[in-house]
């Protein structure tokens, strides 16, 4: 093995090599084990007194639904919630940071987060991972400024929309926005369009499916209304119910005896050269 | 439909000098793949008071490459003590975006008006050149421009005539060019202060061969009643 002729000191950063490596494998067919993914249908909206989130909650591993009631409206701080689309796992450990680092800053300045902060470093950490952490985020939130709602795309962009869709079901429930929402409405108007657009993904698109969250945000008040529609129930359920047996049922008693222990005695001649 | 293909601005982006300041133009179009992810982007983001900058290409890295300079630009101004000048501002996005070409995908236009030099524009594109021009076009809707610009521009225009202009060649790159397309926005600079405009995409003229805007064709086929049954 030869050795290289100048010496590199290590840099810093985060080392993309590997990545080049999965493209390679990739394109050989050998594919990476696949990750649960939310699949997923997020959105939010404006109305007269704040934000307005929802989202379905179906998650999946490949072809199969592994969790039929996950949460994926995320708490980042009493006033500022978060929807997030993509890889599950990265969705939750970006949402947990920064609302980690939102409490903290909390203690710092002894006020209450903005959006806008909690915007600035999700995009800051997801743009120095370059796509790789894929986590398409909704987030939403009343503070001392008015009510905001931003986008955030796995790559670090962000658009502030008046309303706005995420996930694979993000164009059936865009559909919905774009013929129903307008300026202004009041609170029932925007869960019952915010529960129309999440139906829309949760019939429409595979990747998403089961229930409905909403989270309406206002000033000085948030309501998290976990399951509040339900409308794929389970169906043909037996009605003469199902019985099973109290406890391990005893099926055959067979005793087996071990074979008696002999005891060998040698004699008792000392070891002698 | 691949939702995860990168943000990136398809766009049309115009900046265009006038006799007193400069005026700004861009649509308004966000895609990822062929969905429009956005469409009522704002392209043109504040760096200082007086100076502005034009995003085309990854969404993304136009973002973070405008976000450092508006904080370099604001440490530059405590430190000076005065408004800073668009040389300096579009010299701090080109160093970004020449130091970092391997891994950045952004052509900016930074536009704007300080009392040394007046209005000025100064076109960024890919690979980090700065070039002071008159006026700069850019985004893949600039295709369609150029030769709409050797013949239109004209040098000391008034302030009505080049955000006329500016307005005119955004609609005829949207016209042509699919990943631009939504409403125009304009943003004029000059020594009394900035001016942002909005105009819609249906209040813009329609070139050859586009249609008036329509409901639907069942109304207009239904405008008259439905006929009478016949036996």
């Amino acid at each position: 093995m030869s050795k290289s002729a100048v010496d590199v000191p290590p840099m810093g950063g985060f080392n993309f090599d590997l990545c080049r490596r999965n493209d390679m494998l990739a394109k050989k067919g050998v594919n990476p084990p696949s990750f649960r993914k939310t699949g997923t249908t997020i959105v939010g909206i404006v109305f007269q007194d704040g934000i307005i989130l929802g989202a379905d909650t179906r998650a999946t591993e490949g072809p199969i639904v592994c969790d039929k009631n996950c949460e994926k409206i995320h708490y980042m701080a009493p006033n500022i919630y978060c929807c997030g689309a993509g890889t599950a796992a990265d969705t939750e450990a970006v949402t947990d940071m920064v609302s980690s680092q939102l409490q903290l800053h909390r203690y710092h300045t002894g006020r209450e987060s903005r959006v806008i902060t909690a915007l600035t470093l999700l995009k800051k950490h997801l743009f120095n991972y370059q796509g790789y952490v894929s986590a398409a985020l909704v987030l939403g939130g009343v503070d001392c400024t008015g009510p905001h709602l931003h986008t955030i795309y796995p790559h670090g962009s962000t658009d502030t929309l008046p309303f706005a869709t995420m996930g694979s079901g993000s164009l059936a429930a865009m559909a919905i926005f774009e013929s129903k929402y307008r300026e202004g409405l009041n609170r029932d108007e925007g869960i019952k369009l915010v529960c129309e657009a999440i139906c829309s993904g949760v019939f429409n698109d595979l990747g998403s499916g089961s229930n409905v969250d909403v989270c309406v945000i206002t000033k000085g008040h948030k309501e998290y209304l976990r399951n509040h529609m339900l409308p794929n129930p389970r169906t043909y359920i037996s009605s003469r119910g199902y019985t099973f047996p109290k406890k391990t049922e005893v099926l055959i008693t067979k005793i087996t005896p071990l074979k008696d222990k002999e005891v060998v005695i040698e004699g008792g001649d000392a070891m002698e050269e | 439909m691949d939702l995860k293909a990168p943000h990136s601005m398809g766009t049309t982006i115009i900046g265009v000098t006038y006799d007193g300041g400069v005026v700004l133009g861009a649509d308004s179009r966000t895609s990822t793949g062929m969905y429009v992810a956005n469409r009522a982007s704002d392209k043109i983001t504040q760096l200082t008071d007086n100076v502005y900058v034009c995003r085309s290409g990854s969404a993304a890295d136009s973002q973070i490459v405008s976000d450092y300079v508006r904080y370099f630009l604001h440490q530059h101004t405590i430190q000076l003590g005065q408004p800073a000048t668009v040389k300096v501002a579009a010299n701090l996005v080109r160093l970004l975006s020449y130091n970092n070409k391997n891994m950045l995908e952004t052509g900016l236009i930074v536009g704007g008006w300080d009392k040394y030099e007046g209005g000025k524009i100064y076109g960024v594109p890919l690979g980090g050149t700065i070039i002071e021009q008159p006026f700069a076009i850019g985004g893949s809707g600039s295709s369609y421009l150029y030769g709409f610009f050797d013949q239109a521009w004209k040098e000391g225009m008034t302030k009505d005539e080049a955000e006329q202009l500016v307005v005119k060649a955004v609609s005829l790159a949207m016209a042509r060019d699919g990943a631009s397309g939504g409403v125009v926005r304009t943003v004029i600079i000059n020594s009394e202060g900035v001016t942002r405009n909005f105009y819609p995409g249906d209040k813009l003229p329609l070139w050859h061969e586009e249609l008036e805007p329509h409901n639907s064709l069942l109304d207009i086929i239904n405008a008259s009643g439905p006929e009478p049954m016949h036996m």
